[in-house]
């Protein structure tokens, strides 16, 4: 083995490890351990509170089994996404939540009641959420690693056959053997403070792709949430209740949470700050609005500010990916990527095959979180149970781009640096929101200087190399968004080109992308036999 | 960010520094954790929802410190605010199962 050993160090052995521990880490975890798997789950944070989901409330795509209801439901993100999603995914996303929700409810999460008295089950309060998951994975026997992000996936001539990392409270080492790996490390957020975002930076796009894995959809990358410029709250479905405004207190022509977004962006963009206040929220929802998102009030609440009829300065905030739909590709029904042993869920893997490229914000991402984590959950317990007594005594290899080094041995000062440079290329609305070919390649050209930079960099098995990994992966999210965008020449979904304002229909195909040092873009056909017809 | 930790509120039972997604806290030599890293605070509130005894404040500001003192906090009733309406706590009841959830829901589709 070439992996380095200090004292001390964690070393596991599973059928099957789990990077994450948000929604869908939970679920595969759960999921891989009720079909006889031995599981570990490692998250970056804590497994309850870390990631998108546990300090927000969030809708689910929960749709009773009734044709009508679900043939709507599908249809509702189809043309806005571009037509990119497919109807056998819509349809076992819709299935599986629905059984998983109905699961929560016996678990007993504290679901409303309805008129009926039937347990209300189109949403989910992310702290009572992902506290109960964390419960359940417990139950479920996984052992749980808080505070152990992996730096690096282990490898041999077979596939993926487990990882490595660093405990951050410690500073211990630890190595997970398995038979198989899921990765559920989230999307890309760029560390913009967008609401439990920060621990998002796109770690397992690199780390899969380090293996040969391949991501999708990588273009549409650009979602931006609306919040206080204060704040970290990017609760974005309130702001169908506001107008909003110039400083002295005439509107913004135009201006809207939807399809008004863009102007709020460039009106930012030309330096005129935007004030926003929910006044067109009726009255009698007020209450209502209060108790369903008790977060969305607390910046506001503890600034004094009424937002039903006092002005507030906005901005927009980036979501990256975790917001738009691009991730890891998912290469058959047990979201297995194309390297042997590797899986992928939730926001870490494209969701374009349930929303194409309109954003997965809300609804379709906690669906797709509890789904993909379920299905990669089942796949991955397998593929671990097929390899038997293969999976142990093999000869695994760091798959990192970055020879991984004891601490204290490596010099990462530049990280600050290096994220400060990727964010200039990533946050700008008019580099990122709306793009041009001119705009992508300049950033192109520096964001390749930058992974050159960092390329022959050691990192060291701390929390300080846990940052100079986050930065790497920044930096090759970026390219992989920017070489995807150049790619498309048209607009669709949430990628907007204004060199190309049109939707074009030679374009109707996934774009999949990969690559380290030499990144490349291909199309990929959307299987025509589950496209929606018009 | 995170800006308070009140010593005489806290019960040293470092839950804050396990749940804190971004490592924010260190366990103080007295028990006691101390904001070690606050520049990576993303100002999430989930270290002020799981203190069992409302030791914490979390400003809103998520971009600068604002400064405000522990008395100040406690002055303006600021402490444990968020659990409260969350429903966290011995006698209160989950946000997560009030009637206005549904009742909402027939009004938006979000």
């Amino acid at each position: 083995m070439s992996i380095f050993m200090p004292n001390g160090a964690i070393q596991l052995q599973a059928d099957v490890l789990v990077i994450g521990g948000g929604p869908a880490g939970t679920w595969a975890a759960i999921t891989a351990a009720s079909q006889g798997a031995k599981v570990i789950l490692a998250d970056k944070g804590y497994c309850g509170s870390s990631g998108a989901t546990a300090p927000s409330g969030t809708g689910v795509w929960y749709v009773k089994p009734e044709d009508r209801l679900r043939e709507e439901a599908k249809a509702s993100r189809y043309e806005m996404g571009g037509r990119l999603a497919e109807h056998r995914w819509m349809d076992r996303v819709l299935e599986r939540t629905y059984e998983n929700m109905n699961r929560l409810g016996h678990a007993g999460y504290p679901f409303p009641k309805d008129d009926d008295g039937e347990l209300h089950k189109r949403g989910l309060q992310g702290p009572e959420y992902m506290r109960l998951m964390r419960k359940l994975v417990k139950k479920a026997g996984v052992k749980i690693l808080d505070h152990s992000p992996a730096l690096e996936l282990l490898v041999d001539e077979h596939g993926v056959g487990g990882a490595s990392g660093v405990q951050t409270q410690t500073g211990d080492a630890w190595t997970v053997h398995a038979g198989a790996v899921v990765i559920a490390t989230g999307g890309c957020a760029f560390l913009s403070k967008a609401l439990g975002c920060n621990v998002l930076t796109g770690d397992g796009y690199l780390l899969a792709a380090e293996t040969g894995a391949h991501l999708s959809g990588m273009e549409f990358s650009n979602a931006y949430a609306i919040s206080p410029t204060f704040s970290s709250v990017t609760k974005t479905a309130y702001y169908s209740y506001a107008s909003f405004y110039y400083e002295d207190g005439t509107p913004v022509e135009g201006a809207g949470s939807k399809r008004g977004r863009s102007i709020i962006a460039r009106k930012l963009l030309e330096g005129r700050q935007v004030y926003a206040k929910l006044d067109l929220a009726p009255e009698e929802i007020k209450p209502l609005l209060r108790v369903n998102q008790t977060n969305f009030f607390l910046p506001f609440d503890r600034r004094g500010i009424d937002p039903f009829s006092d002005l507030f300065p906005v901005t927009l905030r980036l979501e990256g990916t975790v917001r738009g739909t691009g991730g890891i590709r998912i290469a058959d029904e047990t979201c297995a990527t194309s390297v042997p042993g590797l899986y992928a869920a939730g926001d870490a893997a494209t969701r374009e095959l349930i929303c194409g490229g309109f954003t997965g914000g809300g609804s379709h991402n906690a669906a797709w979180a509890m789904s993909s984590g379920s299905f990669a959950g089942e796949g991955a317990a397998a593929y671990a149970k097929k390899l038997g007594e293969h999976a142990s005594g093999r000869n695994l290899q760091s798959a990192s781009t970055s020879v991984i080094t004891n601490a204290g041995s490596a010099s990462t000062s530049k990280t600050e640096e290096i994220v400060r440079a990727v964010q200039e290329e990533v946050a700008p609305y008019d580099r990122n929101l709306f793009r041009t070919e001119q705009g992508l390649k300049g950033s192109l050209e520096r964001l390749d200087g930058l992974w050159k930079d960092q390329r022959n960099q050691a990192v060291e098995r701390s929390a300080v190399g846990v940052k100079a990994r986050e930065a790497q992966a920044m930096t090759a999210t970026a390219r992989w968004m920017y070489n995807s965008a150049l790619a498309r020449t048209e607009t669709r979904g949430m990628h907007k080109r204004e060199d190309f304002p049109s939707q074009d229909a030679g374009q109707h195909y996934r774009l999949v992308s990969g690559g380290l040092d030499q990144v490349w873009v291909k199309p990929e056909a959307v299987n025509e036999k589950e496209v929606i017809a018009p | 960010m995170i800006e308070v930790v009140s010593e005489s509120r806290c019960v040293s039972c470092n839950q804050c520094v396990s749940v804190c997604p971004t490592n924010v806290f260190d366990r103080g030599d007295d028990g006691i954790p101390v904001i070690a890293r606050q520049d990576d605070c993303q100002t999430c509130f989930m270290c002020e929802l799981y203190c069992p005894v409302d030791a914490l404040y979390v400003a809103p500001d998520s971009e600068q410190v604002i400064g405000i003192t522990e008395r100040e906090a406690e002055q303006q009733g600021l402490l444990g605010g968020y659990r409260e309406k969350v429903g966290w706590g011995k006698g209160r009841t989950p946000v997560a199962s009030h009637d206005y959830m549904y009742r909402l829901s027939r009004y938006a589709k979000f």
